[in-house]
């Protein structure tokens, strides 16, 4: 892709607005009282909603570059990385101050004998580092490490997914779709990662029958 | 014999006091059978089909629920495990006619005209607070009758230990009764003491007029001092029985849903705390409730589990 910079920065702040719908939609839904019977969770679910989402929009476009050999979608990598941990800390915020209302006794009582409250802030708390570590300059600081840290992603898609469905009483049907859609993100990382192995192994084959 | 029960739901909650206080007037005036006050608590009264419906013992004046949250916000598996998806599909359900068949321990079995059932009962409101096991409550004015006046004219045999209640079975019409989210049909059941006590209610109606589908028409279960999923809907058989029957949610996870599944902070479900609760239509700022222990009903019937580890039975 040879667009200008100009068209890039547009089509990013584009990006970025329609990746803030959600928010801006939630938020007006709940001030207009259109939240149903109790607002609270639909705010704390859609939050939650979200925040798997955009970590399926981040790591779908890896897979998309290494197939398709285009590489624009990695621009935006970043960014879905960020809103992920833009709609998981307000998820965290809604659970923290609308739900438990802020009361560290309710904390108490609650998240000790809660596993999916327990798994659901291991998981923010996964989030931090990378959210933390995601500018540029953190990345040349880094080095070789940042790859190995931002690997971190697996493991977060992997407890926020046992997350989801550690708190549904008895119709496993939605976290299912988000496991078979993270199942099919891995698997596609792990056939191209062996393919890529095969093909190396290949070529030092090649190289070695050459030589004989 | 009007027990009073202590309650913490704060005035704040308060939704449609206008309505509630109105209804009240009337059947104040209705009791004093003042011709003049009537008639002005008429005018100020809903038009419900039950609006002259007296309130019955065990009721609080409590402040219903927002009707629209009440009726927008339902566990109805057999439509959808989306709340909303279930308050609308359940449209569809046909109520009437409708029979009850009874069975087992009962010295009068047979099909019974829902109509029949109704006569021989007569109506009351029971304003009373209702707690999901999923941690969110509200107050809903019930009308309906005592369980336990209804089984007495069937005559239960001295075997009879407990009631069995099954909903309607109809997947052409509940379409989630075509997946195996929970065994089909839905069974519940009680100990016959907790089936004869005076708070255990038939439900048919609320807010003064006939239960709305998605609330369970036309004839429900309301169990006051337990979780939400004990109090059955649609019910078409009931069957005295001399020993314990299975119920759906149990049979769906017995370590997390027992037999009594009665409203205890101290007990919590093995994945969430049960020590508070959100009370539905209460501002998104606000906290929320402690639990109370059997729903706040522990005055009336804590005596029928004494002795009982409620931990193990839970």
């Amino acid at each position: 892709m040879s667009l200008d910079k100009k068209y890039w920065m547009a089509i990013k702040a584009g990006v970025f607005l329609l990746s803030l719908l959600p928010f801006i939609l939630l938020f007006k839904a709940a001030f207009q009282d259109q939240l149903g019977a109790n607002p609270v969770q639909a705010l704390h679910h859609g939050f939650g909603d979200w925040t798997l989402r955009f970590i399926c929009i981040g790591l779908v476009l890896t897979p998309y570059k290494k197939i398709t050999g285009q590489s624009w979608p990695m621009r935006f990598r970043r960014m879905m990385g960020l809103f992920a941990f833009f709609y998981a800390t307000l998820h965290f915020l809604a659970f923290t101050v609308l739900d438990l209302s802020c009361s560290w006794a309710a904390f108490k009582d609650e998240v000790p004998e809660s596993p999916y409250i327990l798994m659901r802030l291991l998981t923010f708390f996964l989030m931090i580092p990378l959210a933390v570590t995601s500018t540029k300059a953190m990345q040349k600081r880094l080095g070789a490490n940042w790859r190995k840290l931002h690997r971190l992603v697996y493991v977060i898609a992997i407890t926020a997914l046992i997350h989801y469905f550690w708190l549904v009483k008895a119709d496993y049907s939605q976290p299912l779709v988000y496991a078979l859609i993270l199942f099919l993100l891995l698997a596609c990382r792990a056939l191209l990662f062996l393919w890529k192995k095969n093909k190396q192994n290949q070529y030092v084959w090649a190289n070695k029958y050459k030589q004989v | 014999m009007l027990i009073k029960g202590k309650t913490n739901i704060l005035s704040s909650e308060i939704t449609d006091r206008a309505v509630f206080e109105s209804r009240r007037q009337f059947i104040k005036a209705a009791v004093a059978g003042s011709a003049a006050l009537m008639l002005s608590g008429l005018a100020n009264a809903e038009s419900g089909k039950y609006a002259d419906v007296l309130t019955g013992p065990y009721s609080e004046p409590l402040s219903p629920t927002d009707y629209d949250d009440v009726t927008s916000y339902t566990n109805y598996y057999e439509f959808s495990t989306n709340k909303k998806d279930a308050s609308r599909l359940a449209r569809s359900l046909k109520t009437r006619p409708w029979s009850v068949t009874v069975e087992g321990e009962v010295g009068r079995p047979g099909v019974y005209d829902l109509e029949d059932i109704l006569k021989d009962n007569p109506l009351q409101e029971r304003i009373y607070r209702f707690r999901c096991v999923e941690a969110w409550s509200m107050v809903v004015p019930w009308i309906g009758f005592p369980l336990g006046e209804m089984l007495k004219r069937f005559e239960p045999t001295s075997s009879a230990k407990f009631v069995e209640f099954t909903t309607l079975y109809n997947p052409d019409v509940m379409v989630g009764q075509r997946t195996s989210v929970l065994e089909w049909p839905y069974v519940e059941g009680l100990r016959i003491d907790e089936a004869m006590h005076p708070l255990t209610i038939m439900a048919t109606g609320m807010y003064d007029d006939d239960l709305p589908n998605q609330n369970g028409a036309p004839l429900r279960l309301v169990v006051p001092w337990k979780y939400g999923f004990k109090s059955i809907k649609a019910i078409v058989k009931i069957r005295l029985l001399e020993n314990m029957p299975d119920t759906a949610w149990n049979k769906s996870a017995p370590r997390e849903y027992g037999f009594y599944a009665n409203v205890n902070p101290e007990v919590s479900h093995p994945r969430w705390s049960q020590k508070r609760e959100r009370v539905l239509g209460s501002s998104i700022f606000s906290a929320k409730r402690d639990t109370e222990k059997f729903n706040g009903y522990g005055e009336q019937v804590a005596t029928l589990y004494s002795g009982m580890d409620l931990k193990k039975y839970f």
